[in-house]
């Protein structure tokens, strides 16, 4: 029989191929489900791995893809440092778009279009962050939930603007009007899509990881989120720890939207985001909520989504593989993390 | 009793974490029926080798045997089937279950379904024969600190524990409850059971065990064959290898006030509340705070700390009224603080030793400049205080929790005294320290009085009171119900007003 049992250490070399080992795993898991789709492992793999990685406009275009993902990412990591269980970046992705797109349809010259709209989709996704916050702080409300109701908010506002007042008409469909064409983040290479927004998501996690390992917030964030008792005793304002830690998390998630807006629809439409809210949360988990390791793991999720699209066109697995590879690195990160703590023994 | 074959024995334990050695070639047997005392000072490898025959570690070399056959030992769950039942220094209960249910947790029921009568008919067993008496349809929430300790008693006993390991059980317990501890245990060990007694109070420990063994850093240093024959004063030398000297409590002349309530009142916060409570500190002054537990003591700390706001009634600390009582104002004021509850309210187990000893100055240019850490200089004011106060452990990076009860005491001592606070106050300042580390501590009490610190210290311990003590004040029902100069102060006359029988002081 196998038992777990509980280590006393934790060897550094596991920490570090952890993640590695479990989207091996993950990979291994999911090649069942593209036998059973009719389609040859290696093939549908490789075409995956061609259109994502393959190429430098493929790694543009997965960039491109990874830069909201590292803000969601960063966004909850973020917040669960201080043990503030934000589920809501999704809807504060959204509420920044709309806040960045309503910015950047004025008129006015460039520079100061993208200041303003990253500025204003920031502060929309921390307002949206701050409700659950004081649902939290000031009513024990658990803010797993608000959070998570407030996305379903958030987006029938959406569509409700999108649909109603807010609808293009030009157009006609239910999608806003345009941002000005000089409010569009610059492209930092000619004829790709790789935007200056996706540059500042990269700066953004080391950003973080100075925040969070190398300022006085940081430090009451990490004792916040360890030990609020011990936090509070020693003077830390805990409460208003949380929603500085809400507000700065929903602010990150705030500019993945603004990211969007700006460098990839240049306007808001219902389908903005397939859910970098939630990729966020598996973003964090695999990165072990170390800010650095974000960008790796959310650059490997983007690969798996535009290379999933890739790989239905040519091999007919439905594109939903890529959802299922993201919520099995989820579980397969989980169990790994398990093994940190225990390993498995025979007993006789 | 010698005859018997050992119940258990432990051959040439050796275990280390990194480079401690908390555990080297230690022996140790426990016969059916012996009463087993193991000392040490703090650090010496008393819990661990204990975690080793409980198995949550496994040792690096060496063997244990259960009624003479070699056993491996992986988890608790071997352990328990081996027949050794273990009650850890923090309890390891499901608070917001019933006693029963916390007793039936991991017990296999009869085809599926949990064997409650069974259950209650052993449980009777248990309270006949030993006196632990338990309602068993009580939420765990609700038991006394004494009665979860009964708990745990009851749980090792009920999955049959041949061997019961107590690791510092009347730390947490106030001195009526220890009598009713050790008649239990006495019961216990009069029926063949095994018993593992770790304390620091070698009054007990002489009272109690019938044989014991001393560890010094993690070696077997000695063993004493008949404790009740053996000072506490010869034992505490075997422990820590030098003799140890009483600090003196020289004249110190109070001065200015320090620390004054006025008529204090708070609303209940769980606890026994404060009702109008007047206490004034001076500088250069030890007031001790006696009581039993449970009546005001906490109430009275936490509000000098900022974590309570009165209801009604002033506070002044260094003649600067308290407006907002939070921690953060009485520390801006010169307030230092050492809690009762280390783990919880000290410390934060899971980050760097370092952190927790600069939290509550985190703010203050020492550590930080412009909202920036001072990395640097964190670590090398944590790495300063491990030398200034012999902190024993691996170094500032080390996870807070890892070190033993008496370093974390040091720990929450050194990052208090290096403030040169104007009030200190103390709860259960020696509550699960060897000899050693409680003089330690109060000579640095002594030596803070003389740089005209005002200290007030709670503690149940009246001995420690009386030794360090300029006055004494006694608490009932949330009272304050009769100060007294230490010079007329008996470990009887505190008593009388502890139990609320005091009348005028
Ligand atoms: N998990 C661990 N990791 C690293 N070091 C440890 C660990 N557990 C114990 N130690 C170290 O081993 C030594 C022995 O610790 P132990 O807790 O056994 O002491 P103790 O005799 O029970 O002390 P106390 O009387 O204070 O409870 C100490 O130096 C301690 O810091
Ligand atoms: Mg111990």
């Amino acid at each position: 029989m196998l038992r777990l049992e509980a280590r006393q250490r934790t060897p550094a070399w596991l920490n570090l191929t952890l993640p590695l080992v479990a989207i091996v795993v993950t990979l291994i898991l999911c090649s069942g489900l593209i036998v059973l789709a009719g389609a040859g492992v290696a093939d549908a793999y490789g075409v995956m791995f061609k259109a994502s990685l393959g190429d430098s406009y493929a790694i543009t275009e997965t960039l491109v893809r990874a830069a909201p993902m590292i803000f969601t990412g960063l966004a909850v990591t973020l917040a669960f440092r201080a043990k503030f269980w934000n589920i809501g970046a999704e809807g504060q992705l959204l509420a920044g778009a709309m806040a960045s797109c309503f910015v950047g349809a004025i008129p006015m010259p460039g520079p100061l279009a993208m200041l303003l709209m990253a500025i204003a989709g920031a502060a929309a996704g921390a307002a949206v962050a701050l409700i659950p916050a004081l649902l939290r702080v000031r009513l024990k409300v658990d803010d797993v939930v608000s959070s998570l109701l407030l996305n379903s908010v958030v987006f029938y506002i959406l569509m409700a603007l999108i649909e109603g007042p807010w609808k293009d008409p030009f157009s006609g469909y239910p999608i806003s009007p345009p941002i000005e064409d000089s409010a569009g983040l610059p492209v930092l290479i000619e004829g790709t899509r790789l935007h200056l927004g996706v540059l500042v998501a990269v700066l953004a996690a080391p950003l973080v990881w100075l925040l969070i390992s190398r300022t006085v917030l940081g430090f009451r964030i990490r004792v916040t989120g360890e030990n609020p008792e011990a936090a509070r005793y020693g003077g830390i304002d805990v409460q208003r720890v949380i929603v500085i830690a809400a507000l700065l998390s929903g602010a990150l998630a705030g500019l993945a939207g603004v990211g969007e807006v700006g460098g990839v629809h240049f306007q808001v439409m219902s389908d903005i985001s397939p859910g970098y809210g939630y990729s966020g949360i598996v973003i964090a988990m695999l990165a072990r909520l170390n800010p650095l390791g974000v960008v790796p793991v959310a650059i490997f999720l983007a690969a798996v989504m535009t290379g999933a699209e890739a790989m239905s066109r040519a091999t007919g697995v439905p594109a939903f593989l890529s959802d299922v590879i993201q919520g099995t690195a989820l579980l397969a990160m989980l169990v790994a993390l398990l093994f940190t703590a225990y390993r498995i023994r025979r007993s006789a | 009793m010698t005859t018997l074959p050992p119940l258990i024995e432990m051959r040439g334990i050796s275990k280390s974490f990194g480079p401690v050695k908390a555990n080297e070639a230690v022996d140790l047997a426990v016969a059916p029926g012996e009463i087993l005392g193991l000392l040490g000072e703090n650090g010496a490898g008393k819990t661990t080798l204990m975690n080793i025959l409980f198995g949550a570690y496994q040792p690096d070399a060496g063997e244990i045997l259960v009624n003479g056959k070699p056993v491996s030992i992986r988890n608790s769950a071997d352990a328990l089937a081996a027949g050794i039942g273990m009650v850890h220094q923090h309890f390891h209960l499901a608070s917001r279950l019933t006693v029963m249910e916390n007793l039936l947790i991991g017990i296999p029921g009869k085809g599926g379904r949990l064997d409650r009568a069974g259950a209650l008919a052993r449980l009777d067993d248990i309270a006949r024969n030993y006196g632990l008496h338990l309602d068993p349809d009580q939420p765990v929430s609700a038991l006394s600190i004494g009665e979860q300790q009964r708990l745990e008693i009851i749980k090792a006993l009920f999955r049959r524990a041949r061997l019961l390991i107590l690791d510092e059980p009347t730390a947490v317990l106030a001195p009526s409850e220890v009598d009713g501890l050790f008649s239990a245990l006495r019961a216990m060990a009069a029926q063949g059971l095994g018993i593992i007694f770790i304390s620091h109070k070698l009054n007990e420990v002489r009272a109690l065990t019938h044989r014991c063994v001393v560890l010094r850093h993690g070696r077997v240093a000695g063993r004493v064959d008949v404790p009740a024959e053996t000072t506490a004063l010869e034992m505490a030398q075997l422990m820590c290898g030098h003799e140890i000297v009483p600090p003196e409590r020289g004249p110190s002349v109070p001065g200015a006030v320090v620390l004054s309530l006025d008529a204090v009142s708070t609303g209940g916060h769980g606890g026994m509340p404060l009702r109008a409570v007047t206490l004034a500190v001076r500088e250069g002054e030890i007031v001790g705070i006696a009581g039993v537990s449970g009546n005001g003591q906490r109430a009275l700390a936490d509000v000098v700390s900022g974590m309570l706001k009165p209801q009604s009634g002033t506070m002044d600390i260094a003649g600067k009224r308290v407006a907002a009582f939070t921690p953060r104002e009485v520390q801006a004021l010169g307030l230092g603080r050492i809690p009762e509850d280390r783990m919880t309210t000290g410390l934060v187990t899971n980050l760097p030793l370092a952190d927790s000893m600069v939290l509550p100055r985190i703010g203050t240019e020492a550590f930080s400049a412009r909202g920036l850490l001072k990395p640097g200089a964190i670590v090398a004011f944590a790495e300063a205080q491990i030398e200034a106060f012999d902190i024993r452990c691996p170094g500032p990076m080390v996870r807070a929790g890892a070190l033993s009860g008496g370093n974390l005491q040091k720990a929450l001592l050194a990052r208090e005294l290096a403030f040169d606070p104007k009030v200190l106050i103390a709860a259960q300042p020696t509550r699960g320290l060897d000899i050693g580390a409680a003089r330690f501590v109060h000579e640095k009490f002594l030596a803070l009085r003389a740089r005209r610190c005002g200290i007030v210290v709670v503690s149940e311990d009246l001995e420690e009171l009386l030794a360090l003590s300029d006055r004494i004040a006694v608490m009932y029902e949330g009272r304050i119900v009769g100060v007294l100069d230490s010079a007329d102060a008996s470990v009887s006359r505190l008593g009388m007003l502890m139990s609320g029988a005091g009348g005028s002081a």
